[in-house]
Parts: C-alpha cells; sequence; structure tokens
C-alpha cells in the first residue's frame, strides 16, 4: 500500500478547509480506503471537533515531530469507521514547531498503512501552508464563490505553480443556487474562467454542514445531506470515477426534467 | 454558451455576479503579472514619447492594457496611426 498525499488549501481562511478534509476522508474510509487526516494547522487545532473526535486526543503532530510519541501513539481511530484516523494539530504550539522537511518524513512513514493521506492546511501563504504543500501528491484548492476566496485561490494556484506542485484541482463551496439563479452570486463557469483551473468539486450551502459539525458528525454521513453527497462525489473522483457534477443553477430547468423524465423519475 | 445561456435564465448583465467577475480578471491580471495600474501609465508614456519621436500619433489615442487567455497573459499595446494624407497615397 503506497498512499496518495492529498492537501486541501485556499489561502483564504473560512472558505470550508476543515469542513472538506474532514468529509472527503469520511467519505473514502466509508468506500473501504484506508485514510488518515492530518490536521497541519499548529496552534488552531480543529480537524478533531469536525470529526467529533476531539475527548481522544493523546498525542499530536508536533509530539511526534519532536520525538514525544511514536506515529502510532498520535493516531485516533474513529470508531464509526475502521478505516479512518486523525493525526491531530498541537493546540498550544505554533507553526513553526514543524518544518516542511518533518512533514515529508511523517508522510513517508504514513504512506506504508494507508491508501489516503489528507493534509488540512492552514489559512495563508506562509509557513503553514509550505508545511502543508511539502509532502502533497495532489492539491485540491477550496474557494467560495466570492470576490474574495477567488482572488487568493488564485494567489494558491501561482504558488503551487511556482513550487512545482500545481495547477491544483479546485472545490467550489458554499454556492448558494438561489444567488447563482439571481445573478448575485459567481456561478461555475465564471469561477473557473477566472481561475482556469480543473473542477473536482461543487459543494451547495447546507445547514446539514454546521449542524453535522455542531454534534461532530461529518455531513459525508448523512445521506440526505446535498453537501454530504457533494463531497461523496469528490472522494469517487478521487479515486478516478466518473462522477457527474450536479447543476448549481438553483432550479430545475428543462433539461434537468428532461434527464430526470429519461431517467424514469428515478429520483427526486 | 454562458451569455446565452445567462439570457435564457434571465440573468441581466448588470447583475453583481458579473460585476464581481469584471472585477476579478482585471485584479487578477495585475495580481498574476505584478504590474500595477500605475506601472502600466508609466510604461504608456514611455512608448508614447519613443514611438513620437518617430511617428506622429496622438497620446490620448494610445491604449495600454493586460489581457488574459486562461493563465497566459499578455502587454498590448494599441497606438493608432495617423490618418495617411492624401498626398503621400497619390506618390
Amino acid at each position: 500500500m503506497t498512499a496518495t498525499v492529498v492537501t486541501i488549501t485556499s489561502g483564504k481562511g473560512g472558505v470550508g478547509k476543515t469542513t472538506a478534509t474532514a468529509n472527503i476522508g469520511v467519505a473514502l474510509a466509508a468506500l473501504g480506503k484506508k485514510t488518515v487526516c492530518l490536521d497541519s494547522d499548529i496552534g488552531l487545532r480543529n480537524l478533531d471537533v469536525i470529526l467529533g473526535l476531539e475527548n481522544r486526543i493523546v498525542y499530536d503532530l508536533v509530539d511526534v515531530v519532536e520525538g514525544r510519541a511514536k506515529l502510532r501513539q498520535a493516531m485516533i481511530k474513529d470508531k464509526r469507521l475502521p478505516d479512518l484516523q486523525l493525526i491531530p494539530a498541537a493546540q498550544t504550539r505554533d507553526k513553526s514547531s514543524v518544518s516542511p522537511k518533518d512533514m515529508i518524513a511523517v508522510c513517508d512513514e504514513l504512506r506504508k498503512g494507508f491508501d489516503w493521506i489528507l493534509i488540512d492546511s492552514p489559512a495563508g501563504i506562509e509557513r503553514g501552508f509550505r508545511n502543508a504543500i511539502a509532502p502533497a501528491d495532489r492539491v485540491i484548492i477550496i474557494t467560495n464563490p466570492d470576490v474574495s476566496a477567488v482572488r487568493d485561490a488564485d494567489r494558491i494556484v501561482g504558488l503551487l505553480e511556482a513550487e512545482a506542485k500545481g495547477p491544483g484541482q479546485l472545490i467550489i463551496n458554499r454556492i448558494k443556487p438561489e444567488l447563482v439563479r439571481r445573478g448575485d452570486m459567481l456561478d461555475t463557469a465564471d469561477v473557473l474562467e477566472i481561475l482556469a483551473i480543473d473542477l473536482i468539486g461543487l459543494v451547495p450551502e447546507d445547514e446539514a454542514v454546521l449542524v453535522s459539525s455542531n454534534r461532530g458528525t461529518p455531513a459525508a454521513l448523512l445521506e440526505k445531506s446535498k453537501a454530504g453527497q457533494a463531497f461523496r462525489d469528490i472522494a469517487r473522483r478521487l479515486l478516478g470515477e466518473e462522477v457527474p457534477f450536479a447543476s448549481m443553477d438553483g432550479q430545475e430547468g428543462f433539461r434537468d426534467r428532461l434527464a430526470r423524465l429519461v431517467r424514469g423519475g428515478a429520483r427526486s | 454558451m454562458t451569455s446565452l445561456l445567462d439570457r435564457l435564465v434571465g440573468r441581466k448583465p448588470s447583475s453583481s455576479a458579473q460585476a464581481a467577475k469584471e472585477r476579478l480578471k482585471i485584479v487578477l491580471l495585475h495580481d498574476r503579472t505584478d504590474i500595477s495600474p500605475s506601472l502600466l501609465e508609466d510604461i504608456k508614456d514611455d512608448l508614447i514619447r519613443i514611438v513620437s519621436q518617430r511617428i506622429d500619433i496622438e497620446p490620448s489615442n494610445v491604449q495600454v492594457r493586460l489581457t488574459q487567455e486562461g493563465r497566459e497573459h499578455r502587454l498590448v499595446a494599441d497606438i493608432p496611426l495617423p490618418a495617411p494624407s492624401r498626398r503621400r497615397r497619390l506618390t
């Protein structure tokens, strides 16, 4: 087994890096892929609470890097999904406690035992970002359809190209179909035209994401959540499946109705 | 296709999403190339000065701008030439 290392990053904070990491991790593990989620946001640890594993942390990434714990000891097994593990970030240290070399060493040790290593990157373009992308085989850039998030995503695309890690693949998160339809939100075509990179996911705004993070149960575990479905689709695309993108223009148009009729109205 | 689709779904050309797109395109051209609007103005002034030494041009008609195709960028200078004089054309 040789894992693929995927780093999820964005530049701008608050666009959904941690949520995406948790949900894609859950979705990959649910598909039977041995997956480890690595929180590289040192000092601002959050992946543990989103995954609902915050009460089980004994050691963290910095303990491993500084030799106080073995990698195995820092890994937390998700009881819902036997194939999912978390390596938490340290909460009381800062980004300078870990170097890009440390990240590469940790991932090289993990590669043997997993199919997928997902790294949750901190916001920004400084040390923490460099740590997060150093071991990456693939990079997912997550953005929201707003001017500041898209501008920052573009900066990340440029930095990834400069580091020969690019251009990466894009997730557009928190799309509000109603606003897109009204012409008050950038649509998928707009964002793709501007950033000129490949798309791997379209995630609609979904209250289930907040509710599920309240409970520590990622939305990808909820059958009916639209965002959860979008993250499950992303996991399958990572595995190389061709999964069509759901329409995000806010209305069931003529084509959608036609497509549904053709499919025999199997899904509502 | 997008613009036709936009019209079909009733998206107005003056929508805020359209404004966001236009503004982003311009700001990203400057971000990516590290050429600020004021640097562009300086380049334009230099071009006008140099070309004017050789050709009689109208400075106010000169345009210097950044353009983009995918992730490729160009600095484009558009310098209209003066109307050809009739006498020259006859000779």
